[in-house]
């Protein structure tokens, strides 16, 4: 590998707060409390199975919903005139400006009795609470990660070659044939990019399932932020498993996302 | 030519930015770090004293201000990290543990003369016993507040209501350790300013009883949660309630019959702090009974230094919120440093519990 003289400063970068952290998380989750080596961080890691499976659990499904509510968004915004383009774009980008707590006060007021939605429904007898549970969560999470799906997606669907499109139509595909031939392969990048810029922090975030959900939805990502402050090792125990659990995702996602390269 | 030209540009701007950052701080005569709590001090927002810019204008020192959240946050950066702050502000059991790890350094009390002002139980308090290393800021209790319309005629008076199965989905409980296992602890008998593994071990069990009938663990949210008529029934600290009540007037406080945690925050000076001497005048200035009453006002938690109750208003001052009687404290406890041991295991029972 040969490195040039631009990337030094980045190097450094990586050095300092990427290298050095994760040896520090690796240490301290592989010693005790006196910094004698021991496993006892990781036992009491895996203590938390259930929080870990449901933080998974709940990245998985946002996920999905926002990948199936971003596609069609995604290719629809790729087919407008560039200035359409570039309003969109904009829309989806504004509710990012916005600090990320106060997004979620606002869905604490939207979803909270005797709120506005709660209101609405009511008016049509529909009477049921809104907050404090999963599904407020995974709503929260959706509404908090869309715009990292949708940006992908369509910064690739923009990009395919109009071209191939009426190639195919002319030499007689139907819509369905062009959409799994042409547009499907070719916006596999934007997929494999927009989960793992959704998933990845969806599954270590903390904060939502503390306001919008209940007793007990607390996310790995809480449970962290908790016991870091008391027990550095079990939080850097559980730390350094999220964060294999996740680079198997992406190395599942990765393996996936070549097979299909490979088939077109 | 052109690389001397841009290497003079980038001189001139280091030079200039130079002269702009020492023509800032210089002047003053000095400057100190202060550590505080989150929204803890009056700050000049509606219409209170900015105690902060009072003090930088009377002394000529420049404060830098930073807060934290809790109080194992300001002792992980305390203890693990070269920062050197002048004034912090722990609460009680955590100055004890400071003061039992060497953290902090003897007060010079000649150079606090306001401290004679304090209240007789905050000059040799539980957690400084020889009154040696702090100076009380702020002191409250832990409380209960209801919402009449939704308690169903009852009228809590008592921790048990939080237990009460008729209440059930509208009660909520701390999501914090310490104040959450010692409402658990005091029901099961237990005085919580000090505690062993077993006894967490038996306030789990009453707390693992009560969180089928939880709304929600709350910091924070109670606020919103109590004012917007969300929740029946909640613990927090009797000075905040006092501001609850003030947005809603169904909101009623109470101190609950069992007693409950008197907690104090004291200014204290960690060992390596770099200015000493400032740290004393911040620590004094802010025991000035004129001061102390601003920011009494501002946090509505009592204030320690007794002439500083006269200038509060006559609604805070005769708040039993935000001063219980005395036969009132009797009943109290403070809290005590606990080994680390203990304590995570507490915290570990605590997330597992709400897992």
């Amino acid at each position: 590998m040969k490195l040039k003289r631009p990337s030094i400063p980045y190097i450094f970068w990586m050095v300092i707060f990427t290298l050095i952290p994760i040896v520090l998380i690796l240490y301290s989750s592989f010693t005790d409390r006196n910094g004698n080596f021991s496993f006892e961080a990781f036992s009491k890691a895996f203590g938390y199975y259930d929080v870990f499976l449901r933080s998974l659990w709940i990245a998985f499904i946002s996920t999905l919903i926002c990948l199936i509510l971003a596609y069609p968004l995604g290719y629809i915004m790729s087919r407008q005139k560039a200035s359409v383009q570039n309003t969109l774009t904009m829309v989806i980008m504004i509710p990012m400006w916005m600090n990320f707590l106060l997004r979620i006060y606002a869905w604490v007021t939207l979803l909270q009795n005797d709120g506005p939605i709660d209101i609405m429904l009511s008016l049509l007898g529909i009477h049921t609470t809104l907050i404090g549970n999963q599904g407020a969560v995974i709503l929260g999470m959706v509404y908090e990660y869309l715009p990292f799906m949708v940006l992908p997606l369509y910064t690739v669907m923009a990009k395919i070659d109009k071209g191939l499109i009426e190639a195919a139509d002319d030499l007689g595909s139907n819509k369905y044939i062009i959409f799994k031939k042409i547009i499907f392969p070719l916006s596999i990048p934007g997929i494999i990019s927009g989960i793992t810029m959704v998933f990845v922090p969806s599954a270590s975030t903390f904060l939502v399932a503390q306001y919008l959900g209940g007793v007990d939805d607390i996310m790995i990502g809480d449970v962290i932020d908790r016991i870091f402050w008391s027990d550095q090792n079990t939080g850097s125990a559980i730390a350094l498993i999220l964060m294999v659990a996740i680079l198997v995702f992406l190395i599942i996602l990765n393996f996936f996302g070549d097979e299909e390269a490979v088939a077109t | 030519m052109k690389k001397f030209f841009s290497a003079f540009i980038a001189l001139a701007i280091f030079v200039s930015c130079a002269v702009v950052m020492s023509s800032c701080s210089g002047g003053y005569d000095g400057e100190i770090n202060v550590y505080n709590w989150g929204d803890y001090i009056s700050d000049g927002s509606d219409d209170y004293l900015d105690t902060i810019k009072t003090f930088e204008e009377e002394y000529n020192i420049k404060v830098n201000y930073t807060t934290y959240e809790t109080n194992e946050e300001l002792y992980n950066i305390l203890s693990s990290s070269n920062s050197s702050y002048d004034v912090i502000i722990p609460s009680d059991y955590m100055v004890e543990k400071l003061i039992d790890e060497g953290l902090l350094q003897k007060l010079d009390y000649s150079k606090i003369p306001n401290s004679k002002d304090l209240m007789d139980n905050f000059k040799k308090p539980s957690y400084d016993p020889n009154g040696e290393y702090s100076v009380a800021y702020s002191w409250n209790v832990t409380g209960l507040v209801y919402n009449k319309t939704m308690v169903k005629n009852k009228k809590p008076d008592s921790w048990e209501y939080l237990w009460d199965k008729d209440l059930k989905g509208s009660i909520l409980q701390f999501n914090n350790n310490r104040d959450a296992y010692a409402i658990a602890m005091q029901l099961c008998g237990i005085t919580p300013d000090k505690f062993s593994k077993k006894d967490v071990d038996k306030a789990t069990v009453k707390l693992k009883e009560q969180k089928p009938l939880l709304k929600k663990y709350v910091m924070d949210q109670v606020f919103l949660e109590m004012e917007k008529n969300q929740s029946a029934i909640a613990p927090y600290y009797a000075g905040d309630i006092y501001t609850m009540m003030l947005n809603n007037e169904n909101l009623v406080g109470v101190l609950p019959k069992e007693g409950s945690n008197l907690f104090v925050d004291a200014m204290c000076v960690p060992k390596n702090a770099s200015n000493v001497d400032g740290a004393h005048k911040f620590i004094n200035f802010m025991t000035r009974a004129d001061i102390s009453a601003a920011n009494s006002s501002y946090i509505t938690y009592a204030s320690p230094v007794k002439s500083a109750k006269k200038l509060l208003d006559k609604d805070l001052r005769e708040s039993e919120l935000v001063y219980p009687p005395d036969d009132y404290l009797k009943k109290c406890y403070t809290f005590h440093n606990v080994d680390d041991e203990t304590y995570s295991y507490m915290q570990e029972q605590f997330v597992k519990l709400m897992s």
